[in-house]
């Protein structure tokens, strides 16, 4: 079952293309990850799929249902949900309400949406910092409330904008177990990563950008042999 | 299920703090013996100020506080309210009890008409619209022959005290529980909506509106509700007003300083807190009916001059308000670690 399928998705900038006939496909229950050097147009395409920036042209079907130039509002309410590359957690409140604000969404009932929440938090492993105020978490522990969040509207399809990016070393392997956890669970994810190891870790399909064009697309190996992609970036990534 | 969820899954919602529960039924109950005790009338009318003050920043801390949304213009709703009474009253004879909902649903209705185009405008620019809007009610009502222009309404007062005139001459106890009741009412309409999953998605609203967005929360939709409530609000208090003191005009009831004085009990009390506006009122209206006693008329501009200082301060040194005294677990806030 295809989850998501983009077809030639473009948006220019005034004359920078940032995405530039963009097209993939996303399978029920697998990951594609998307990879690119800085400015290849990664965080545009998630905006342009997820409705906060319009495209220009193009096609984006979500289960076979046009969500092409829908607001963002409606596309989450399909079932679409979003990371922020650049966090945004509700900072003057504490985690659990963050959370709840999301599990509101298909529970109306006030103590069934905070059970819910709760046990989104308890799955991202921040169970004892339910109470404290969003401002007083580490960057990790704020991604890990930005997934819950988004997890607590029950996404069929969840984009997660660099969820190892900004946070050290130490952290990275529980939040990739998480995004693993996650595939489990059932939900089709698209994640931007920067670190190669990961995403061909993790990864069923992967989506290589630069310079708002797609240069390749296909399983992680294909990718790794791609010589466009190692020219463009995993080149770049060996000789540092 | 690991032992941590279940503990979490038992805890209560919300911290109900029986210490806060029993101060605020006495208090309740204080405040409904207190003119048995025979207060004289001064004292009865600062109650009453301090009801309706706290009231009026209540509603504007509806679209301020809970979403976000700075409102310069909130006296218009006030006029409203104020106009709907007495013009239905002196016109047609109808009890301001009658039309007091009227002037609510007018109220609500307007706060449509405006947010939709406004409340697209972001920060700055919709606080600085709302200020126009304000001004230009003010205008409109000054050179509107049909409710009096700019001398206004004068209420014909009734000969006796009338419950359904909403007029008391004997004394101002009548119109002390009248407000008392309101600012009650709207105290428990405002703390249930602060606690309400609506409370909730305003607040992410407010925090990030991107963010929002993100989680199905139609975040024009939301402004604009908080704004019709915040605006609801705000119309019964004009109308009371407007039966207090009898004799409304343009500028009285559409004033500017209306608008800025809501903000500045808010601001003070603590912004986006459900007693903020209770705490803001009950030390700024005291310090405006003091000043203006001792001050008068020469010193019409000194309570002004207060205010400000007492802004300056506050956002400097308390940026949450006043409220930020009082330890966040001790209202209401969850946070047992």
């Amino acid at each position: 079952m295809k989850v998501l399928s983009v077809e030639n998705l473009s948006r220019s900038f005034g004359g920078i293309k940032a995405n530039d006939n963009i097209s993939f496909e996303v399978e029920e229950g697998t990951i594609l990850g998307v990879i690119g050097p800085n400015g290849a147009g990664k965080s545009t395409l998630f905006d342009l799929i997820t409705g906060y920036t319009k495209a220009d042209s193009g096609k984006v079907e979500f289960f076979n249902k046009n969500i092409f130039g829908l607001s963002p509002d409606k596309i989450s309410n399909l079932g679409v949900g979003r990371t922020f590359q650049k966090l945004k957690p509700f900072a003057d409140q504490t985690l659990l309400e963050n959370v709840m604000i999301g599990s509101f969404v298909n529970e109306k009932n006030i103590k069934k949406a905070r059970d819910r929440a709760l046990e989104i938090i308890d799955f991202v492993d921040l169970i004892e910092k339910r109470h404290h105020f969003a401002k007083e978490l580490s960057t990790g522990q704020r991604k890990r409330l930005e997934m819950a969040r988004a997890m607590a509207i029950e996404p069929k399809l969840l984009l997660m904008d660099e969820v190892t990016g900004g946070v050290d070393q130490k952290t990275i392997p529980g939040l990739v177990d998480l995004i693993k956890k996650l595939k489990k669970s059932g939900v089709t994810i698209i994640t931007i990563e920067h670190n190669i190891n990961i995403i061909m870790e993790i990864s069923d399909n992967v989506l290589a950008l630069d310079q708002g064009k797609s240069i390749a697309y296909g399983s992680p190996k294909e990718i790794q042999q791609n010589k466009q992609v190692i020219d463009s970036y995993l080149g770049t990534f060996d000789a540092a | 299920m690991d032992n941590k969820l279940i503990i979490a899954k038992s805890e209560p919602l919300w911290n109900t703090n029986n210490r806060v529960v029993f101060l605020i039924s006495s208090l309740i109950i204080l405040l409904f013996a207190l003119p048995l005790f025979g207060l004289n009338s001064f004292y009865l009318h600062l109650f009453i100020m301090i009801f309706m003050h706290a009231v009026m920043a209540q509603s504007w801390n509806v679209i301020a506080g809970f979403s976000g949304q700075i409102s310069l213009g909130h006296g218009a709703f006030f006029g409203i309210g104020a106009y709907a009474t007495s013009f239905f009253y002196i016109e047609y004879g109808i009890s301001p009890w009658i039309s007091m909902p009227f002037g609510i649903l007018v109220s609500g209705f307007f706060a449509i008409l405006i947010g939709i185009p406004m409340l697209r405008l972001s920060g700055h620019y919709f606080a600085i619209a709302t200020l126009l809007i304000g001004i230009s009610f003010q205008v409109v009502f000054q050179r509107w022959d049909l409710v009096g222009a700019a001398s206004g309404l004068w209420v014909p007062m009734t000969s006796e005290d009338s419950w359904s005139a909403l007029q008391f001459h004997s004394s101002k106890v009548s119109y002390y529980y009248i407000f008392l009741v309101f600012f009650i009412i709207t105290f428990f309409i405002v703390w249930l909506l602060s606690r309400s999953k609506l409370g909730y998605r305003l607040r992410a609203v407010r925090d990030d509106p991107q963010a929002a967005l993100s989680l199905c929360i139609n975040v024009s939709n939301y402004k604009i509700i908080a704004y019709v409530i915040s605006a609801m609000i705000m119309a019964p208090m004009g109308s009371l007003f407007a039966q207090y003191i009898l004799i409304i005009d343009p500028d009285r009831v559409f004033n500017i300083e209306i608008s800025i004085i809501v903000l500045l009990i808010t601001v003070l009390g603590g912004i986006g807190n459900v007693w903020g506006p209770i705490i803001g009122a009950s030390i700024l209206i005291p310090i405006s009916e003091y000043s203006r006693i001792y001050l008068g008329g020469t010193g019409g501009a000194v309570d002004l001059i207060l205010y400000g200082l007492i802004l300056m301060i506050i956002c400097i040194f308390r940026p949450d308000g006043l409220i930020s005294f009082v330890p966040k677990d001790i209202l209401e806030r969850k946070k047992q670690r």
